[in-house]
């Protein structure tokens, strides 16, 4: 039996779970214990488990992301919260220098099993600063793992793998999902675990294949139906769900059935996600394609503030309906 | 009038209770160290390392003082000067050289080179590249220390040079405000690079005064006096495991050699009488084989011998470390996902590497 859970009510179900399932997972951040979390995803966690398990951090993102990396090198297993993963700019170093590299580094004699989640997206007019989509960013380092949940779902399944995984993992929500709602299985069923790494087709379709993560796969299911409707083309909808590591087989499945492949990426198009996904398919599937591979992303500017048009600059189902209506 | 006498950290209780044995195994672990990196200076001037070399010279009593004390739960972590760090906690000679030669029987495989040396089961975390980027890694190695209910604490050493990055700001914010049982020790050889300590901080009295603005305790350590090394630290140790409570301490010591061996400018910054005057007064493995000969505890002739076998040693670990053979490009992929290198079921799913 399924349940109607929000997306940040599915993430704390799963945060909850594990809190339960290892005494070493400890979750912490800026507000995510009395305050209850800025976006409430850990409201009532601190309540229930206490101030060992849960607690507040003070704005100090390079501090507090480094001892966590530090505690979990002895075998603690840190949930780290970036009130926004904007606010990986301050802290880069600790999350690129010695979450990805310390088990190299150390020929493999340390390990890092830590998550920082928190939301990374645009569309919440809060300006160019607390906008970035670092999917693609933190994909670029070995060493690192990316997942961005669409679904609640997902999000439950991906938080709980992410968390069990033995390296660092790096969860992108989004605020504009927070409050989204979907079907999540019954805990009485078992574990609901979503293995890093493998996409889900959220849509069977046989004309095009639209391929995209976070927010992005939302709107693609919209852009579907309006395609579907209005201009009888059928597209296929795959959810990447993980960035890295990445279902490729899934995405070379979905072009090789479809032809044509529209990639949807809230990443600016320079190096995003769809860069590295479309030069994928190049390599693997150009055999396979009737025509070339298309993307809309973020228009290529820092993030515009202004209400009236920030909308615009993401990735949105108008977008994504003109530009498969584009390739004929 | 005479001025008072210097204080005698000899008579502390911890230096006191080391027996004979003890003590000369203080010396021979700092003659090692000086022994293993003159031989490493040999090995890169003769080009079979690549990179930096940060040689510790100098400045041995601090790495061989603080890690003396260790107990079953202390853990320590440095930065990229780290040879003296590594050799005390009891890493071997073959392993820290292969490791500078690029090595498979290098400590890290070949993977980290001079800068990067690891020994989690002796409780030593690196060897870090980044000024300071350590230190909120130490700061978590002891908060973890806590979590997990053991009695220990972690040392984290940084240089003089790295008081003033925001993360190590940050850490001594943290360590007070969550009460970590954590020992920050300022290095402090008074050059970041080829920058003099008056030249790169504003400071009060010390460095170590620093610590005032988070209210905790702070100390200044002869770094030449391996017996009040051990004595402070020892107090600051007691700190962390009795009231669980950071101390930030600054072991003023120097260091013979540049930043690296690549420091073009290593005399040029510093006068040469400078250099002379540490060595002369100051050096810590002459001052306690003078002192130990005074307590009767060694000879000149088993401090020379003392010192030739460690020569012999480090010359030894060269050649392993010379005829050890390099990795291979299949090892390049190896050591990047603890999940990948065991072959679980996680691993196995999607791509985790993306090579042409």
């Amino acid at each position: 039996m399924s349940r109607i859970l929000t997306y940040r009510e599915a993430l704390r179900e799963g945060l909850d779970e594990e809190l339960a399932h290892d005494p070493n997972v400890v979750l912490f951040g800026e507000e995510v214990a009395q305050y209850n979390g800025a976006y409430k995803v850990t409201e009532g966690l601190w309540k229930k488990w206490g101030s060992k398990r849960v607690f507040d951090t003070p704005i100090s993102e390079a501090g507090f992301i480094g001892m966590g990396i530090g505690a979990s090198m002895l075998g603690v297993r840190p949930v780290m919260e970036l009130m926004f993963w904007s606010f990986h700019s301050v802290a880069f170093d600790q999350l690129v220098n010695n979450a990805a590299c310390v088990r190299y580094m150390s020929g493999g004699l340390c390990n890092c099993p830590i998550v920082i989640r928190g939301p990374a997206n645009g569309g919440t007019n809060v300006g160019a600063t607390h906008s970035h989509i670092p999917e693609a960013l933190f994909a670029a380092f070995p060493g690192l793992k990316v997942c961005a949940p669409a679904t609640p779902a997902d999000a439950k399944g991906l938080i709980k793998s992410a968390i069990r995984d033995n390296d660092p993992v790096y969860v992108m929500e989004n605020t504009l999902l927070y409050g989204t709602t979907g079907e999540v299985p019954d805990p009485a069923l078992g574990d609901h675990l979503v293995p890093l790494g493998q996409a889900e087709i959220k849509r069977q379709g046989t004309d095009l294949s639209l391929i995209a993560h976070g927010r992005s796969v939302i709107h693609c299911l919209a852009a579907a139906d309006t395609l579907q409707q209005e201009h009888g083309i059928n597209c296929e909808v795959l959810d990447l769900r993980s960035i890295r590591p990445l279902d490729v087989e899934a995405i070379l499945a979905t072009v090789r059935k479809t032809n044509r492949a529209v990639l949807v990426d809230e990443s600016k198009p320079f190096g995003g996600v769809s860069a590295m996904v479309g030069m994928l398919i190049q390599e693997h599937a150009f055999d396979s394609l009737d025509a070339p591979i298309q993307r809309v992303c973020s228009i290529d500017a820092p993030a515009i503030y202004s209400p009236h048009i920030e909308p615009e600059q993401l990735p949105n189902p108008r977008r994504i309906v003109e530009k498969v209506l584009s390739l004929g | 009038m005479s001025s008072a006498p210097a204080l005698d950290f000899a008579t502390a209780a911890v230096n006191q209770a080391l027996t004979k044995e003890e003590r000369i195994g203080l010396f021979t672990q700092m003659v090692r160290i000086r022994r293993f990196e003159q031989a490493a200076l040999k090995a890169y001037n003769a080009g079979k390392m690549g990179g930096f070399l940060h040689l510790y010279i100098g400045q041995e009593a601090v790495a061989v003082g603080t890690i003396s004390l260790q107990g079953p739960d202390d853990h320590y972590i440095t930065a990229y000067r780290d040879h003296g760090h590594a050799l005390s906690v009891g890493m071997g000679m073959n392993e820290c050289m292969a490791e500078m030669f690029g090595k498979q029987t290098g400590c890290s495989k070949g993977k980290g080179g001079s800068m990067h040396f690891f020994a989690p089961d002796k409780g030593f975390w690196g060897g870090h590249g980044i000024v300071a980027g350590q230190t909120p890694l130490g700061l978590g190695l002891a908060y973890g220390l806590k979590y997990l209910g053991k009695t220990g604490c972690c040392f984290c050493y940084l240089g003089d040079g790295a008081v003033n990055q925001g993360a190590f700001h940050e850490s001594l914010n943290l360590s007070g405000l969550f009460e970590i049982p954590v020992v920050f020790v300022i290095e402090n050889n008074g050059y970041s690079m080829g920058t003099s300590q008056e030249r790169s901080s504003a400071y009060a009295g010390c460095l170590a005064q620093r610590a005032d603005a988070y209210g905790i305790a702070w100390d200044v350590i002869d770094g030449s006096d391996l017996y009040e090394v051990r004595a402070k630290s020892h107090i600051a140790m007691e700190r962390a495991k009795k009231e669980s409570k950071p101390t930030l301490l600054e072991i003023d010591t120097y260091r013979y050699y540049g930043h690296s061996v690549a420091d073009a400018n290593a005399k040029k910054y510093r006068k040469p009488e400078e250099i002379e005057h540490y060595k002369q007064n100051h050096d810590p493995i002459t001052l306690f084989r003078r002192r130990l000969i005074a307590e009767g505890v060694l000879t000149d002739d088993s401090a020379d011998a003392i010192n030739a076998a460690a020569a012999e040693e480090a010359a030894a670990a060269a050649k392993f470390a010379d005829e050890s053979p390099a990795p291979t490009i299949a090892d390049i992929s190896t050591d990047v996902y603890w999940e990948s290198d065991h072959n679980t079921p996680a691993s196995r799913i999607g791509w985790h590497f993306f090579n042409d």
